[in-house]
C-alpha cells in the first residue's frame, strides 16, 4: 500500500486524496438521505401525527453541516486544480464573507465607515497579496503592527469618541480572526519544504483534517457529559471531551504523517498544537457570540442578517492556522 | 431593456448580493404578482437598490420604485440608471405650482404597476422612522384594490451612510409583512400611525 502510494506522482497522490474525500462525502450524504426517508416513514407506521422531534432537528443540523462540508471540499478542489494563486483568491473570498458576518453582528457607528472600507478593501486584499508574493516576514507583521495603528487612526479622524475603544477593538478582532488567521491556511501552500514540491496541498489537508477530526470527536464526546467548564459560554466544553478531541486529532495527525514532510512524532506534536489552538479558539468565538446574544453566526441565532454561518465552520481553523504555520516554520527553519 | 441597462442591472444585482446578501424575508405575505404598494423605512439612497434586488425577478419587472426628482435626475448617469435600469417613477419633493405631486404615482398605479414607496419622504437618522406623510393614505383611498405591504429594511444605513461614497459589506435583509387595508371609517392620522407601527413591528420578527 505504502509502496503503491510512494510510486505515484505528487499530482496523482493529491487526486487520490480528493477521490477519497468526495467518496466519503458521497457516503455521508447517502446515509443522510436514508435517514431522512426513515424519518418521513415513521409517522405512517405508528399512526401518530409527525412531530418535529429531536431527531429531525439533529438531522437538519447534520444536513446543513454536510452541505458546508461539500462546499468546502469543492472549494479546496477548485483551489488545487487551478493552482495556488486561485487557492489564495478563494481563501480571500472566504475571508471577505466571514468578516462580513462578523461585522454584521458587531454594531458599528457612522464614524467607523472609513475604517471598515480600509479593512475590507485595502487590508484584506493586501494581506492575501503578501501571501501570494511570499513576503512571509511582512505578511506576519502587516496586520499586528501596521494595521493595528492604521485602523484607530482612521477611526479617530472620523471624529466620534463614543465607545471608541470598544468599536476599534471589535474591528481589530474581526480583522485578526477573519483575515490574518485564515490567510495562514493558503500560506501553507507556499512553504518550501525540501523534497516536497508539488505536494503542499497535503499540508493544508493535514491541518484541516486534524482540526476537524478534533472538533468532531470533542463534539461527540461532550454529548454524554454534564457540568461544562464554563456553562455561561459553552454548554458543550468539558476538559474530558477536550482531551478526547486532542487525542483523536493528534493520533490522526500521526497516522497522516506519511502524507506530510513530517515523521510521525513531530506530526503528532504539530497536530496537537493545531488542535489545541483550534478548539480553544472555537471556545473564544463562542464567548464572543454569547456576548452578542447569538448562538450561531448564521441564521439559527438571528435570521435578520441572513448570514450563512460560514464563520461557525471555519473559526477553529482561523485560530489553528497561524499557530500551526509558525510552529512548522520555526521547527523546520523554513 | 437594452443590453447596456441589462448589463448594468446584472452588475448591480451581483454587487448588492456580494455586499449585503440582499436577503428577502416574506413574513405575512408570499411573493405574488398582484398589484402592490411596498412602503418601507428610508435611511439611505441604497434602500431603493436593496428592495429592488431583494424582490424576485418576476416581481422586479412589474414593481417601480419612487425616486426623488431633485436627487435622481441631477446627472445624466443618475437619470439613466433610474429610468433604464430601475424603471423608477419620479416625484418632486417640493410642490411646484398647482400640480399634484402624487400625479406620477397615480398614473403608474392606473396603468397596473406596483410601487415601492418611502412614506417618510426623506432619509432619517434615528432608530425609528419619522412620521409618515399623507401620500400613502391618499393612494390607499384612491386605489382600494391595491395591496399595501409594510416593509422593513434592516442594516442598510451601515452599508452607505449619508455623505459616503464607498459602500461597506454588511449583511442586510428586507422583511415584507402582513398587508394592511384602509378601514372604512379610519382617519388619515390613525391610518398613517397604524402603517408606521406595522413597519416598525417588522424590525424584530
Amino acid at each position: 500500500m505504502t509502496q503503491f502510494l510512494r510510486a505515484l506522482s505528487p499530482d496523482e497522490q493529491v487526486s487520490l486524496l480528493f477521490v477519497l474525500l468526495f467518496g466519503l462525502l458521497l457516503l455521508a450524504s447517502g446515509v443522510a438521505v436514508l435517514f431522512s426517508l426513515r424519518e418521513r416513514q415513521q409517522p405512517s407506521r405508528t399512526g401518530k401525527p409527525s412531530q418535529p422531534g429531536d431527531l429531525a432537528v439533529r438531522l437538519h443540523v447534520a444536513q446543513l453541516s454536510l452541505r458546508d462540508a461539500w462546499v468546502m471540499a469543492v472549494v479546496f478542489w477548485i483551489g488545487w486544480a487551478l493552482g495556488s494563486g486561485m487557492a489564495i483568491a478563494l481563501f480571500g473570498l472566504v475571508s471577505f464573507f466571514i468578516l462580513r458576518e462578523f461585522i454584521s453582528l458587531s454594531p458599528t457607528r457612522r464614524g467607523d465607515h472609513r475604517s471598515l472600507v480600509l479593512a475590507f478593501f485595502v487590508v484584506l486584499p493586501l494581506q492575501y497579496a503578501l501571501v501570494w508574493t511570499q513576503h512571509f516576514n511582512l505578511f506576519t507583521v502587516f496586520i499586528p503592527v501596521y494595521v493595528f495603528l492604521a485602523i484607530p487612526v482612521v477611526s479617530a479622524l472620523g471624529n466620534d469618541p463614543q465607545r471608541f475603544l470598544e468599536r476599534n477593538a471589535k474591528l481589530q478582532w474581526g480583522i485578526m480572526v477573519c483575515v490574518y488567521g485564515l490567510s495562514h491556511v493558503p500560506a501553507l501552500l507556499l512553504l518550501n519544504f525540501p523534497r516536497f514540491a508539488g505536494r503542499e496541498a497535503f499540508l493544508v489537508f493535514f491541518l484541516v483534517a486534524v482540526v476537524q477530526i478534533c472538533m468532531l470527536v470533542q463534539h461527540l464526546a461532550s454529548r454524554r457529559l454534564s457540568q461544562p467548564v464554563a456553562p455561561d459560554i459553552s454548554a458543550s466544553f468539558h476538559w474530558r471531551s477536550w482531551g478526547w478531541g486532542l487525542l483523536a486529532g493528534g493520533l490522526s495527525g500521526a497516522l497522516l504523517a506519511g502524507f506530510t514532510p513530517f515523521t510521525p512524532l513531530p506530526a503528532l506534536a504539530l497536530a496537537l498544537v493545531a488542535c489545541a489552538a483550534g478548539s480553544l479558539g472555537h471556545l473564544v468565538m463562542k464567548a464572543i457570540k454569547r456576548d452578542r446574544g447569538v448562538t450561531h453566526w448564521g441564521s439559527a441565532g438571528r435570521s435578520v442578517t441572513g448570514a450563512s454561518g460560514l464563520l461557525d465552520r471555519v473559526d477553529a481553523l482561523c485560530f489553528a492556522a497561524p499557530v500551526f504555520f509558525h510552529s512548522v516554520r520555526w521547527t523546520f527553519n523554513l | 431593456m437594452n443590453w447596456r441597462a441589462q448589463a448594468m442591472s446584472l452588475f448591480l444585482l451581483g454587487l448588492v448580493r456580494v455586499l449585503t446578501g440582499a436577503q428577502a424575508r416574506w413574513h405575512g405575505c408570499p411573493p405574488k404578482a398582484e398589484q402592490r404598494i411596498y412602503f418601507a423605512n428610508h435611511q439611505s439612497h441604497a434602500d431603493l437598490v436593496l428592495i429592488w434586488a431583494a424582490l424576485p425577478e418576476e416581481l422586479r419587472s412589474i414593481t417601480r420604485p419612487i425616486a426623488a426628482l431633485d436627487y435622481w435626475s441631477a446627472t445624466p448617469f443618475k437619470r439613466w440608471i433610474t429610468t433604464a435600469v430601475f424603471n423608477a417613477v419620479y416625484v418632486a419633493r417640493e410642490r411646484q405650482g398647482d400640480e399634484d405631486p402624487l400625479q406620477p404615482l397615480i398614473n403608474a398605479l392606473s396603468s397596473g404597476d406596483s410601487l415601492i414607496l418611502f412614506p417618510e419622504g426623506t432619509r432619517g437618522f434615528e432608530e425609528d422612522p419619522q412620521p409618515f406623510k399623507s401620500g400613502l393614505y391618499n393612494l390607499a383611498q384612491r386605489f382600494p384594490e391595491v395591496v399595501l405591504v409594510p416593509t422593513w429594511i434592516h442594516n442598510v444605513q451601515r452599508v452607505m451612510p449619508k455623505g459616503e461614497v464607498v459602500p461597506v459589506p454588511v449583511l442586510c435583509s428586507v422583511t415584507f409583512g402582513e398587508p394592511l387595508a384602509l378601514g372604512a371609517e379610519e382617519t388619515r392620522a390613525d391610518f398613517l400611525h397604524r402603517a408606521r407601527t406595522a413597519v416598525i413591528g417588522l424590525r424584530d420578527v
